[in-house]
This record gives structure tokens, sequence and C-alpha cells, in this order.
């Protein structure tokens, strides 16, 4: 697996199992101007095997609405504890493309990190849980 | 159907709401047979409980009758009676694995709100607001309950509703209070609060051998039924100096696990502390249980705390913890982990809860019966509905 770029596009393929850690070279930050440092990882840890994680190297189904906006990184948790699920928005911290900047709001981070709590209950439990519609969203019935 | 909603800070309701529906494959709705208060309930009545919502269902424990099943659900048919952990819990994450269920990274809709408040999420419990779940109570005709096959248990068919309720959250509470205490054969150990979790922490320690059980509140009809079902000894906190008590009936030694199972008390929250005004202003709650507790322990001796503090406490004696070597430990309770085995014991009368049901009124008494409760009027140790 490796290092994957919106659209699910595999950029590092690899076998499963042989998952290389991705290297963000430290660089001396500018003491002026515009932050150009990369976003912060947002990270998951799915209690699954990479290869379930990302069958095939596809996005699972909830992450989807984040293509385009992010570039995704995956590898083995210490201690059997299954797959670090890591995502980050493109384009570093301030700007953000037109369409990715709509999808993630101010708080890039918040949003990226439930999108992916979504794909990781999705991928453990088979399922992304519903809240209870709102009373106003359907009607008084009786049972 | 008909519901108990919360309706602003001390107001409550019976008021007609939609029934809930099926909104996940591995949900099952069930008619609720039996719900019971719970101290957890006391701030989200007060209104002290961000997030909670005019129109929310309360209540967390309950038992009732499977009416329709999910087509993953695969442990439970309709007409089955069901226990329901008041927790929810997925069953498949790292922390269900194991057995921690209240700490489920899958148990809620809006897991950033927890993360917020306590820098994780958690897991959910039903009837609170949506930093745990978002999941209506169970006070009401029926409630969904998602997770199924991992949440709701099959009651042996002997077994009274009143007992098998407390199934739900008091006593896998105890019991874990004792576990995490590591309560052993020999050991003295003292219980702060004597309502349905005081008691059944009590319960639970005497099962697990403790030579003295010390349960400690106010209220004289609460700490004689400790005396009668969990044969433990029992003090009055306004009627004697609880740490000297404590350290005479331990040989000096202090208790060797000590359980709060307090939380924040609505009549205790009347003065306030200088830190507490000058600091996270309304904000901190005081842990005067706690604190006893922490100060009572022997040394290398173990703290939990049960009951539910919601953000920060007030002058924690944390020197205390350090100098004496203390583990302290704290626990939304896992039931997924012990409900099996509970149901078990009350089947064989070894543990008995029924008593703490003093009242059993109908759904639509709800106001009243969290007035009873709250005020721990007319000896009310658990208000339980049948809806
Ligand atoms: N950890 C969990 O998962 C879990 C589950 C259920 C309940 N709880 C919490 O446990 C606590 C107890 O629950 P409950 O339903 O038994 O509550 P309850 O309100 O019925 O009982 C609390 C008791 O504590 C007594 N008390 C108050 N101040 C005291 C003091 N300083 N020393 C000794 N006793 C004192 C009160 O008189 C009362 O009898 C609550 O905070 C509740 O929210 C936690
Ligand atoms: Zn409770
Ligand atoms: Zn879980």
């Amino acid at each position: 697996m490796g290092r994957l770029a919106h659209g699910g596009t595999v950029l590092a393929t690899a076998a499963a199992g042989a998952v290389r850690a991705l290297v963000v070279p430290r660089r001396r930050r500018p003491t002026t101007g515009p932050d150009r440092r990369p976003a912060r990882w947002q990270v998951v840890t799915v209690d699954r095997p990479p290869e379930q994680v990302l069958p095939g190297g596809r996005w699972p189904e909830p992450l989807r609405p984040l293509d385009g906006a992010v570039e995704l990184y995956l590898r083995p948790a210490p201690g059997g504890r299954g797959t670090e699920l890591s995502a980050r928005p493109l384009g570093g911290r301030p700007e953000l493309p037109g369409m990715a900047a709509h999808l993630v709001g101010d708080d890039p981070g918040l949003l990226i990190r439930e999108t992916l709590r979504r794909a990781k209950q999705y991928v453990e439990t088979g399922e992304v849980l519903r809240a209870d519609r709102s009373r106003l969203d359907r009607p008084v019935v009786r049972r | 159907m008909r519901a108990l909603c919360w309706e602003g800070a001390g107001a409550l309701a019976v008021r007609e709401v939609p029934d809930p529906e099926l909104r996940n494959a591995a949900d099952m709705i069930v008619r609720v047979r039996r719900s019971a208060t719970c101290g957890a309930d006391l701030p989200l009545l007060a209104g002290r409980t961000p997030f909670l919502a005019a129109g929310d269902v309360l209540g967390h424990e309950f038992l009732g009758e499977v009416v329709e099943v999910g087509p993953e659900v695969r442990e439970h048919r309709p007409g089955d009676r069901v226990v329901v952990c008041a927790a929810v819990s997925c069953g498949s994450c790292w922390y269900c694995r194991q057995g921690l269920y209240a700490s489920c990274d899958n148990g809620s809709t809006m897991p950033a709100r927890a993360e917020a408040a306590w820098g994780q999420p958690t897991g959910g419990c039903y009837g609170h607001p949506s930093a745990l779940g978002g999941f209506a109570g169970s006070h009401a005709e029926y409630a969904r309950v998602p997770y199924a096959d991992v949440g709701a248990f099959t009651v042996p068919e002997p077994l009274d509703d009143h007992r098998a309720v407390f199934a739900s959250d008091a006593a896998p509470t105890g019991w874990m209070g004792a576990e995490l205490g590591g309560v052993r054969p020999g050991d003295v150990v003292a219980v702060w609060g004597a309502g349905a979790v005081g008691q059944l922490t009590a319960q639970a320690a005497r099962l697990r051998g403790a030579a003295r059980v010390i349960v400690i509140d106010r209220h004289p009809e609460r700490l004689l039924m400790a005396e009668l079902h969990a044969g433990a000894e029992t003090l009055h906190f306004e009627r004697t100096d609880v740490p000297a008590e404590l350290r005479e009936r331990s040989g000096g030694r202090g208790p060797d696990v000590c359980v709060e199972a307090v939380g924040t008390e609505p009549d205790g929250a009347a003065t306030r502390s200088l830190a507490d005004r000058l600091g996270d202003v309304g904000r901190a709650e005081r842990p005067l249980a706690v604190r006893e507790a922490v100060h009572s322990c022997r040394k290398g001796g173990t703290v939990v705390v049960l009951g539910t503090f919601s953000g920060f406490v007030d002058t924690f004696p944390l020197g205390s913890v350090m100098q004496k070597g203390l583990t302290l430990h704290g626990a939304r309770q896992h039931g997924q982990r012990y409900i099996p085995m509970l149901l078990r014991l009350m089947a064989r009368d070894q543990l008995t809860t029924e008593h703490l049901a003093t009242h059993r009124l109908p759904l639509e008494q709800g106001p009243a019966g969290y007035e009873l409760f709250r005020d721990r009027a007319d000896g009310c140790v658990r208000t339980v509905f049948a809806p």
C-alpha cells in the first residue's frame, strides 16, 4: 500500500504488508510570510489489517466525500492494533482548492477526522451508525 | 408513542413523540417493559449538561420485549425478553475487543463532541445528549437498540423484570467498581453512596470475598438496605467523622479499596468554593466523596470513581494520590462484559436487586417519579416506570 492521493490513485503501490513509512522532511519554518507547512495529518486507527481498510486500493465509501481534497496514507499500527489511516488536505494549511475548501470548511481537521471515523466504523462494523431521525423529519405515527 | 421528555431545567413532561425506527441493519426495536431512573439523570434533569435539547427522551436502564429486528441481527427475535446495556457499543472495535465497551470507538453518532469535552470520543449511552451518541432514552413505549447483538441480552425465564432491569446499568457498574478496585478476600472496602450503584458495589465486594464492607451515606433507609442486602456496615456521614471511623474500622490502615458512587449531588452544589468562583466559573464540580475516599484510602490502595463527573472538579487532593502511592481508576460501565454473568447470579439469587425498585409507576407519572427520586423522598432509591 503506501501513499494515496485524491481519486483513489495509488501513488506508491506495494504488496499488502510491505507498507513503508512516509518520511516528512523537517523544514525550518520561515519567520515571516504565510505558513507554508503542510497541514497536520489526521489519523484514526482501524482495528483491521491494511488490506481490509483499502481493499484493492479503493477508498471505502464513507471517505469519498474527501475525494480531491485530501491525500491518504496508511501503515500498520504497532502492537497488532490494526492500521493507522491518515489524511491531510491537499494544498497545505491555509489555501484549500475551491471544492476542498467548500467540503472541509474552516476547520479541515475536524471534518477530516469525522470522515476518517466514519470510514473506520464502516470497515470495523460494516455500517456507519446513523443517529435517530429528528422529530421534524418524521411524522408522529402510532405503532 | 408516549415518552418522558426533558423540557428544560427541572422540567419533564410525558408527550407524544415519533416511534423509533430501524436506522442500521444491526438495530432492533424493543417494546419497553421497565425503565429505571439513575443518578446519572440528575445532572441532565437539572439542565447542567450541554447539548441536551428540549424534547429529548431520558432513561437508559431498561428491559423490554423485542418487536422488530434489522437484517443483521442474529441473536434476537421478536418476542424475546431482553435487558439492554445502558452503554451503546459496537462489539468489534479494539476497545470492545478488550472488554472496554464504554470506550467503544463506534458507539456514538457525534464523536467530535465528546472529543472536545474529554480529549477522545467515548462510546454511547441512551437518553443522553449528543456527546454520548445522540440516542433517544428508554422512558418511552419503544426504544431503538443499535448493535442489538452486542448490547441486548435475553433474560432467563424465571427472572423477575424488577430484578433483571438492574443488569442494564446499576449492577454492572457496581460489579465493575469492585473489579477495578481489585477487591480480594480479606479486603476492607469502603463505598461512598448507598444509591443503587453503591449498594450493588457493596454486594459485588461481598461476593468477591471482602472481609468488611462499609457503606457511607446520609439516608437511613438506603443504609439499612445496604446492611440487609449487602451485609455491609454503614456510616451516616452527617453524624460521624468518616475518615476517623474508617481508620478505626480498618486497624488504622485505611480501607484497601475505596469506591465513590456519588457523583455530583444536586443539593450539595450550593456552596461553591473560592477556587471554583475564580477559576473555571460555574463549571467545576466539588468531588466531596472523592476527596474523602482519597484521604481515607490505605497506602498503595485503590480508589475507584464511578460517579458521573462531566468535566472539571475543584480542589482534588493530588498530593495524597502521589504521596500514598494510590491507584486511581474511573470508568463508565463496560456492561456487555458482565451482564451474562450478572444474570446468572441473579437467577441463582446470589445477586438481588428488586428492593432497589422502591417506586414502580406507570410512565404517565414520569415527572412525579423523578421528583421522588431527585428529592430522595418517601425512601425512593429508584423509580421504575412501566410504559
Ligand atoms: N460509571 C458508570 O457507568 C455509572 C453508571 C451508573 C451510575 N453512575 C453514577 O454513579 C453515581 C451513583 O449512582 P446512583 O444511581 O446510585 O445515584 P443516587 O443519586 O441514587 O445515589 C447517590 C447517593 O450518594 C449519596 N451521597 C451524596 N453525597 C455523599 C457523600 N459526600 N458521601 C457519601 N454519600 C453521599 C446520596 O445521599 C445518594 O444516596 C451517580 O453519579 C451516577 O451518575 C455511573
Ligand atoms: Zn445510569
Ligand atoms: Zn466498539
